[in-house]
This record gives C-alpha cells, sequence and structure tokens, in this order.
C-alpha cells in the first residue's frame, strides 16, 4: 500500500503491470464507489503510559486541490475512543453518521455499559470487510484510538479492505512513510510507549505533523489533535504548526551552479 | 360479519341472506378486544366515572365489540376501554422546569423476587427525549420501539435530532392508527414524553466543515430556539403539551399537586422538580397504601445543567434525598390530619 489513496486496493503496478481500466466502467448498472474524490491525508497516532495520542491536519483536498480547509477529521466514540478518519470524506461522513446511531443505540440499554475502542474497532473492520466483500468499499483507512475492556491505552488500525493491525504507534498514508519511523524513535516497542510520558508523546506527534506538512503536498498546517485517557478526552481542532523551519532557505541559491 | 354483529335486526329482513347464527358466547370473547369486564382491580372512584363516561347502552349493544367502530353517539368505545386500562397502571408524571424536564413513574412491586432497580419503565429516545407511559406494559414497550424508529428516521432524512414536538406529533399519529381498523386494538397506555431541545447551533449529523459562520436562515433575531417540552398522549392518539402531565391510577391526586406548582410561570428549577416529582408520586401512591412501589425518576436539563440535553436516570443520591424529603412531607401531613392513625410504614420503598 502507498501513500496515495487512488493506488488503495489496486493490485500493484510494479507486480501485476499497469491495471488494465476497461475493467472499470464508467456507466452500466450497480456503480460502486470506484475512487475517492475529497480525500483527508494522514492520521497519526502514539501510545504513551496513560493513553494515546491521535492527530490529522484539517484538510480535504479535491485531486490536487487543497478545497475544504477547515475539516475535522478525528471523531471522539462515547467519550472514550477517538476514530481518525483518512481517505475519502463522504464516506467518512457515512461512517460518523453510522457511528452516531451505533453509539445512540448503544445508551438505550440501561446497563450504563457502551463499546470501548477495542470494541469499536472490531465492529469498523467487520463493516469494511463486508463493504469491500460487496464489492463496495469504503475508501478509508481509519486508526481507532482510546481504552481497551481493561482500561489500557488501544491503539490500532482499519482499512478499505478489511485489514486491521495495531503497534504502539500507527500512521496512515503519507504518514506510514514519513512519520512512523519517527514515532518509532520513541516508541519502537510496547514496553517503551508504556514507559512514554505524556508530554513526550505530545512533542513526538507534533513533530510528525510538522515533518508531513514540509513533505506532504496534500497536507495542511491547521490540525486535530486528540489525548485520551481515563480522565476522558482532550480533544483540540483548531491547533497550529508551531516554530517552523524555513530560514534557511534564503541561503539557497539555484538548482546547483549558481553562485549569488 | 361485522355489520349483522351491531345490528341484530336487520338479519332477519334482508330476503335470501343465509341464516346468521347467533353470537354465541364462544365467538364474544374473539371479538372483543378490551371488554372493561375482564380489567379487575378498579378503585370506587374509577367505577364512578365508568358509569359517568358509558351510558349503559354501551354494554350489550354491540357498538363496542369491535374496534374502529363508531356508536349512534360518534364514540369508540374500544378506545374508552383501553383508557380504563391505563387508569388500573401505576402512576406516571412528567414535569417542565424552566431549564429541563423530570419523569417519574410508581413502580408498583408484585414480588419481592422481583430485583430492585431492574426493569426499568422509562426510556431514553434518541439522546434527548424520554418516556413513560401508565397501562399495559408492553403497549409501552411498542411505543418507545416506535418512537426510536422515528427519531431514527428523522434523523436520517434532516440530519439532526428531532424535537419533542415533532416526536410527540408523530407518535400521537402512530397512536390513532390503532384506532382505525378492526383488526388492531388500540393502545393500552397514556404515554408522557418529555425532552430539551438543544438551543444551540447544532452540527448537522456527519458533518466534516464549520459551514457559514452567520447561522442558518430564517431564524428571527432575538428569538430563543429549543428548550423543554412536555406531551402526553392518549390511546385515541389525542396529545396535547402539558407544563405538568400524570396518568394512571394516581392521576386525579398527582394533578391536583401539579396545579399548585404554578408550572406555567416557569419559575420551577430542575433540581426543586425533582424533589417535587419524588413527593407528588408518593402522595400518588398513599390512596393505594397496601402495594409497596419503587419510584423511578430521570431527567433531562439544557446544556448547562447537569445532564448536558441528555435524557438520564436521575443519579441515586438525589433520587434517595428526594424519596427522604417525599417521606417527611407525607408523615408531616399524616401527623397533621389524622393523629391517631399509625405513621405510613417505614417499608413503603422496597429494601435496596
Amino acid at each position: 500500500m502507498n501513500h496515495l489513496p487512488q493506488a488503495w486496493g489496486r493490485p500493484r503496478d510494479d507486480i501485476y503491470g499497469a491495471y488494465d481500466s476497461s475493467y472499470l466502467q464508467s456507466h452500466g448498472p450497480n456503480q460502486h464507489t470506484q475512487q475517492p474524490i475529497v480525500t483527508g491525508t494522514s492520521v497519526v497516532a502514539l501510545k504513551f503510559k496513560d493513553g494515546v495520542i491521535i492527530a490529522a491536519d484539517n484538510l480535504a483536498s479535491y485531486g490536487s486541490l487543497a478545497r475544504f480547509t477547515d475539516v475535522k477529521r478525528l471523531r471522539k466514540f462515547a467519550d472514550t475512543s477517538v476514530v481518525g478518519f483518512g481517505g475519502d470524506v463522504s464516506d467518512m461522513q457515512y461512517l460518523d453518521r453510522l457511528l452516531n446511531s451505533l453509539d445512540t443505540e448503544e445508551a438505550y440499554s440501561s446497563s450504563g455499559h457502551t463499546l470501548n475502542a477495542h470494541n469499536l474497532h472490531t465492529y469498523l473492520s467487520k463493516v469494511f470487510y463486508k463493504r469491500r466483500s460487496d464489492f463496495n468499499p469504503l475508501w478509508n483507512q481509519i486508526l481507532v484510538a482510546g481504552l481497551d475492556g481493561e482500561s489500557k491505552p488501544f491503539l490500532a488500525s482499519a482499512d478499505l479492505l478489511g485489514t486491521t493491525f495495531s503497534s504502539p504507534s500507527l500512521a496512515t498514508g503519507f504518514g506510514a512513510h514519513l512519520a512512523q519511523p519517527l514515532l518509532r524513535k520513541v516508541a519502537p516497542d510496547e514496553e517503551a510507549a508504556a514507559k512514554l510520558s505524556k508530554e513526550q508523546a505530545l512533542e513526538a506527534v507534533k513533530e510528525s505533523m510538522k515533518v508531513l506538512f514540509y513533505r506532504d503536498a496534500r497536507s495542511l498546517d491547521n490540525y486535530s489533535i486528540a489525548v485520551v485517557t481515563k480522565d476522558g478526552i482532550d480533544l483540540k481542532e483548531n491547533e497550529k504548526l508551531e516554530k517552523q523551519s524555513w530560514a534557511f532557505a534564503d541561503q539557497i541559491r539555484g538548482y546547483g551552479t549558481q553562485i549569488n | 360479519m361485522c355489520l349483522s354483529a351491531l345490528n341484530p335486526d336487520t338479519r332477519a329482513i334482508v330476503p335470501g341472506a343465509p341464516k346468521v347464527q347467533q353470537t354465541t358466547e364462544l365467538q364474544r370473547p374473539l371479538q372483543i378486544l378490551i371488554h372493561p369486564q375482564l380489567l379487575t382491580l378498579r378503585t370506587s372512584q374509577s367505577t364512578l366515572e365508568h358509569h359517568a363516561n358509558l351510558p349503559q347502552t354501551s354494554i350489550g349493544t354491540g357498538y363496542d365489540l369491535t374496534n374502529s367502530v363508531f356508536s349512534p353517539d360518534g364514540r369508540n368505545f374500544q378506545v374508552e376501554y383501553a383508557v380504563k386500562a391505563v387508569e388500573n397502571g401505576g402512576t406516571s408524571i412528567g414535569i417542565r422546569c424552566k431549564d429541563g424536564v423530570v419523569l417519574a413513574v410508581e413502580k408498583i412491586i408484585t414480588s419481592k423476587l422481583l430485583k430492585a432497580g431492574a426493569n426499568k419503565r422509562i426510556a431514553t429516545i434518541d439522546r434527548h427525549v424520554g418516556a413513560v407511559s401508565s397501562g399495559l406494559v408492553p403497549d409501552g414497550r411498542h411505543f418507545v420501539s416506535r418512537a426510536r424508529d422515528e427519531a431514527a428516521s428523522w434523523r436520517s432524512t434532516y440530519k439532526t435530532p428531532i424535537t419533542t414536538k415533532d416526536l410527540a406529533s408523530r407518535m400521537g399519529g402512530y397512536l390513532q392508527a390503532y384506532t382505525l381498523y378492526s383488526s388492531v386494538r388500540p393502545f393500552g397506555i397514556t404515554a408522557i414524553v418529555g425532552g430539551w431541545d438543544s438551543e444551540l447551533e447544532l452540527p448537522v449529523d456527519g458533518q466534516v466543515g464549520s459551514g457559514p459562520s452567520i447561522g442558518s436562515g430564517g431564524k428571527v433575531e432575538g428569538k430563543t430556539y429549543g428548550g423543554p417540552g412536555l406531551y402526553m398522549i392518549e390511546p385515541s392518539g389525542m396529545y396535547w403539551g402539558y407544563y405538568g402531565a400524570a396518568t394512571g391510577k394516581g392521576r386525579q391526586t398527582a394533578k391536583a399537586e401539579l396545579e399548585k406548582l404554578d408550572l406555567a410561570a416557569l419559575k420551577l428549577s430542575l433540581q426543586d422538580g425533582v424533589k417535587e416529582a419524588a413527593r407528588i408520586i408518593y402522595v400518588a401512591h398513599a390512596d393505594n397504601k397496601d402495594k409497596e412501589f419503587e419510584l423511578e425518576m430521570t431527567w433531562i436539563s439544557n446544556l448547562d445543567g447537569p445532564t448536558k440535553g441528555r435524557h438520564q436516570e436521575v443519579p441515586k443520591d438525589i433520587l434517595e434525598e428526594a424519596e427522604n424529603l417525599a417521606k417527611k412531607y407525607l408523615e408531616g401531613e399524616d401527623d397533621e390530619e389524622t393523629k391517631d392513625d399509625d405513621k405510613p410504614a417505614e417499608g413503603d420503598k422496597m429494601e435496596e
């Protein structure tokens, strides 16, 4: 899988050759989503000793056009979980409504319990797998951050194919290439993540968001970030990247041989 | 078939009509949907009402055997019999306060083997509405199930929570549909629906951007939107908005107490409303002392209040405080009126 949402769910060109797009009829009966249209880029998340931090920028791109700049891609669920969405924004809206009705229905039972992050991830992965098996996928890769049934930090990924995996740090799309190596430096394994303080984790995630803004052409410097702990969810939706370093650019001239 | 049952006189004079068998005792129970004689345990008061409301012609004339049949004076007796079922149920009330709504119900404890606090009678619809009913409990469940479907379908159409008023309207329509056909029976419940409609500019369900900053069109400057809603829906499908609503066995007493509160002034706070609701259920139960009961109470506050616009159970400590005040009030009232009488048993409420 690469960072281009358009390529997700397609056979890899370098192995199978260019995809024969004549199979993708533009008309005919029973059309399903063939490609994402308005897309969100990376979601980045990292576990620490008391919980999980998750972040995503506020951009929804229309191809290379940075079309919508106030799109909130982190969604709260039941005061214990946050879902971060990458990929198609209309499918994200569908999933948000699905989660909204799920949350309402869960509250009807008088037990007072609701789904934790682990349950929520299982649910969403099954929705994704069902849809891809109907050849009508929801074109997203998501991260579920929160606390599991034992109130321990939980972080896992699910995507349009129904693939799931879990790790102390996770990033979708472009972030899988750029943010993951940085996050793995602070939390190479579960033991290391269990020793991380909130401040260390916050710094690492913010640094990753900055690196992504530098290098990902579909990213934005406005972002949302959520810290999920036992005390609840602290979600900030209008953060701005700080301390960007551009001063060095003054010294750069030409493409190689030009001197002043 | 129904016609012949209704008007026995027409049978003989229809030429060539097959001989219709007289309605036998065996057939009758099949046609009777709700018959007043099946509803035992009527208080003397409601017996009086019964005779006042129903002329003697209602029984035995045939106009009360089937739902959706008009009597000569334009009444549907099956609906009136359904009201009788409601009048035997435990008392439920709703109070509309300035910053929220309280719902309470008197649950008669039919057996010591019932678990305290289980078997909830007040249900949540969507997140911001509560419903409680008196009468046939399964009909109440069906009501809630339908109300939840209506709220969900409202959301899927309009991407916003249903208002209490619209929900009451839809449920009124639903109950009325059950008075239209002989193949169904009316609902044996009167339901009280209370909710808080958000006064804020709500995001549309699934909205991903912040939208226009100037707010939605058509709103009048200075006018407030949202707020508390309280509606009572009867078996006929009739519903009204109320400041305070009561139904079930103790409704007369409860209504008298509600009228004293001057709820129309909208000055009663939610916290006081909880105390008044508990007291009214206790006072209404005083006519029915031989049976033990459990008080179930829920509330919905505004967004600044304790429930943040959601329908929730009243927390245990606040409920107990309200119940203690109610018991104290009853003791005080007892001392004044009949000093010789025994004080009400302390075990009015089942031990927890």
